[in-house]
């Protein structure tokens, strides 16, 4: 037997109590943990993503939808913008680069992107296995979707059109998997990358029945011949090619002033700048957050009452039995030592508790986001924030505690004795 | 051994008292009697140090106890002095065997349960040991009282109207207990009490 051993079967004894503070004290600590995981992951991702995007340009509506849909993939698209005016935009001298996107098809929940090269670039994409796509119809998949699916290369599917699960596939052209991507803990890894030619075939076969099919659909063809082909069809169907939306670098700071006016003003496009609606989309989020996190805040407020009452009334108690010890030669100190260490004991146990129950709920979370958004969370990330937490739960515990100690530690064991 | 000089304590104007000077060296026991409200209980705190007197010394094995530091008093009296209240006195959540176990570690000794066990069946409460002392019967938590006075083998118990609440036979039964456990670990022990029925059973006695 000794003081820390006294401590836990002081607390084990007055069981309803315990459990009472220790409940208040997970839920508070377990909430506010889950807050701020939360409010990393979603900025984390959200970050990782912007990557040298400075503007995000697609068809005219809702600028955050075109950002949520072109950079993060987790918002259907606004539109088809027309590719002369796609081509006229980037020949501006203040665009330093362009990276095309066309979406809109999807495999399996996967969305499809017909894009070129430049895309992954973006985000440092390295491969994993096999090639990047050289010809329409050839796909490289993203780690996630790789996994998921169990694609690996060689393997062929069908796309169906729109974003959700079982639309209505396109029987006529099977994609090829040439290549898997390495992880890039960005929205790449949630899709299937091909040429912009394939999705532009896609849909014009499903309008013309064009008899061309054939030569694209085949693999394998010498480069030069199709590349060539294909330059022809350019040319000749440029009127009513559009793509989804165009990521853009800029030259300079200044050009962010000046070109999202113009598209908006004199093209039937319109400009978004990705950072300013994102730290939009935050601070509307924030505002929720906060609220969160004051009710959690007064929730370990209580909680540390509720172990101050526990402390308190159990030393009313108790006293009796604390001049006993004295006078068996225990210290004040010890008493001290004792109350304190009851406190936070407690609050301990309450932040163990709320740190796994936060884990357990990242876990939810993360499985039911990951349904929809295909974006995974880990719950091994230790936060700065949460070292704060716990710091700070433990001193409110020991606040809590203090009173009560100090009680003990001033204890009259002779009038105690002879009052008992 | 024990011996106190002009022992005076005042609780306020009104409640002084005044002690007379006892001293304990060869003697195995001493019963101090005296009357309600004389101060029975305020002399025996003051003999354990529980009390610092308004004027005069507690000596015990030849040091002033009100020279020590608190601390020290306290550690001094974990180790030389065993204790029984009026009323008897448990750490409500642990069993008889943890008390036991946490007054020995209070005073700096071992745990030593095969000890503890010894203690208990000379008591008679050997198959008490995993209960709660709140449990027990009056009779048994007396004797558990015994148990925690004695389990670190002091020489001094100090015994504060040890048979104020038990029947004849049970008075009988404690004292002989506490004496024989006195005699067990070579204890001194002090009892101070109001109750005649313990007089026949000691010679040295004193009258506050």
């Amino acid at each position: 037997m000794n003081i820390a051993k006294l401590s836990l079967q002081n607390i084990l004894n007055r069981p309803l109590n315990t459990l009472l503070s220790i409940i208040l004290i997970m839920l508070g600590v377990g909430l506010i943990s889950l807050m701020l995981q939360l409010n990393e992951h979603v900025q984390q991702q959200m970050e990782s993503n912007l990557k040298g995007v400075d503007m995000v340009v697609g068809a005219k509506g809702s600028p955050l939808q075109l950002v949520l849909s072109a950079i993060y993939h987790i918002d259907a698209p606004t539109g088809n913008i027309p590719l002369s005016e796609v081509k006229q935009l980037s020949r501006n001298p203040l665009v330093q680069e362009t990276v095309p996107l066309s979406y809109g098809d999807s495999h399996k929940g996967f969305r499809i992107v017909g894009t070129d090269r430049k895309y992954p670039e973006l985000y440092h994409a390295a491969l994993r296995e096999g090639n990047w796509w050289r010809a329409p119809f050839e796909v490289t998949v993203g780690a996630i979707v790789a996994n998921e699916l169990n694609l690996t290369v060689g393997d062929k599917f069908y796309g169906s059109h729109g974003l959700a699960e079982g639309g209505e596939s396109h029987k006529e052209n099977a994609y090829k998997v040439v290549g898997i991507m390495a992880p890039t803990h960005s929205a790449l890894d949630q899709l299937i990358l091909t040429a912009t030619e394939s999705v532009w075939e896609v849909h014009h076969h499903e309008e013309t029945d064009h008899t061309e099919s054939g030569a694209h659909g085949e693999e394998q063809q010498e480069d030069d011949d199709h590349q060539h082909q294909h330059h022809h069809e350019n040319e000749h169907e440029e009127e009513d090619k559009a793509i989804t939306a165009l990521l853009v670098k800029v030259r300079n700071p200044l050009a962010l002033m000046k070109l999202p006016r113009s598209i908006n003003e004199r093209t039937s496009m319109q400009a978004a700048l990705p950072k300013y609606e994102i730290n939009r989309l935050l601070g509307l989020m924030g505002v929720g957050v906060e609220a969160l996190n004051g009710i959690a805040f007064a929730v370990i407020l209580v909680s540390g009452l509720s172990v101050f009452i526990s402390l308190y009334t159990a030393l009313k108690a108790r006293q009796p039995e604390m001049a006993l010890m004295r006078s068996y030669g225990a210290s004040r100190w010890q008493l001290l030592r004792l109350v304190v260490q009851e406190g936070l004991l407690l609050m301990v146990m309450g932040c163990v508790l709320g740190i796994l129950a936060s884990r357990l709920g990242l876990l939810i979370i993360g499985n039911a986001v990951n349904e929809s958004f295909h974006y995974s969370f880990s719950i091994s990330h230790w936060l700065a924030g949460e070292t704060l937490l716990v710091v700070a739960t433990i001193l409110v515990g020991f606040l809590a505690a203090l009173f009560p100690a100090i009680k003990a530690f001033r204890l009259n064991i002779s009038k105690t004795l002879s009052h008992a | 051994m024990l011996e106190t000089r002009l022992l005076r304590f005042r609780y306020d104007e009104v409640n002084t008292f005044e002690f007379p000077d006892i001293r304990l060296s060869d003697q195995k026991e001493m019963l101090i009697l005296g009357e309600s409200g004389i101060g029975k209980t305020t002399f025996l705190h003051l003999l354990a140090g529980l009390l610092e007197p308004l004027s005069g010394q507690v000596i015990i094995k030849g040091h002033d106890l009100n020279k020590f530091s608190v601390r020290k008093r306290d550690k001094f009296r974990g180790k030389h002095i065993g204790l029984i209240f009026q009323k008897p006195h448990f750490v409500q959540s642990l069993t008889l065997q943890q008390n036991l176990s946490l007054v020995q570690y209070l005073a700096g000794k071992s745990q030593n349960k095969s000890k503890i066990s010894s203690v208990l069946k000379a008591l008679g409460i050997a198959h008490k040991v995993n209960i709660k002392p709140y449990q027990l019967s009056q009779g048994e938590q007396q004797r558990a009282t015994i148990a925690m006075a004695t389990i670190n083998e002091p020489e001094i118990i100090l015994a504060d109207e040890p048979t104020a609440s038990l029947d004849d036979k049970n008075c009988d039964k404690a004292i002989h207990l506490l004496k024989q456990q006195a005699v067990f670990t070579g204890a001194r022990l002090v009892i101070i009490t109001h109750d005649q029925r313990l007089l026949p059973h000691f010679k040295n006695t004193i009258h506050l």
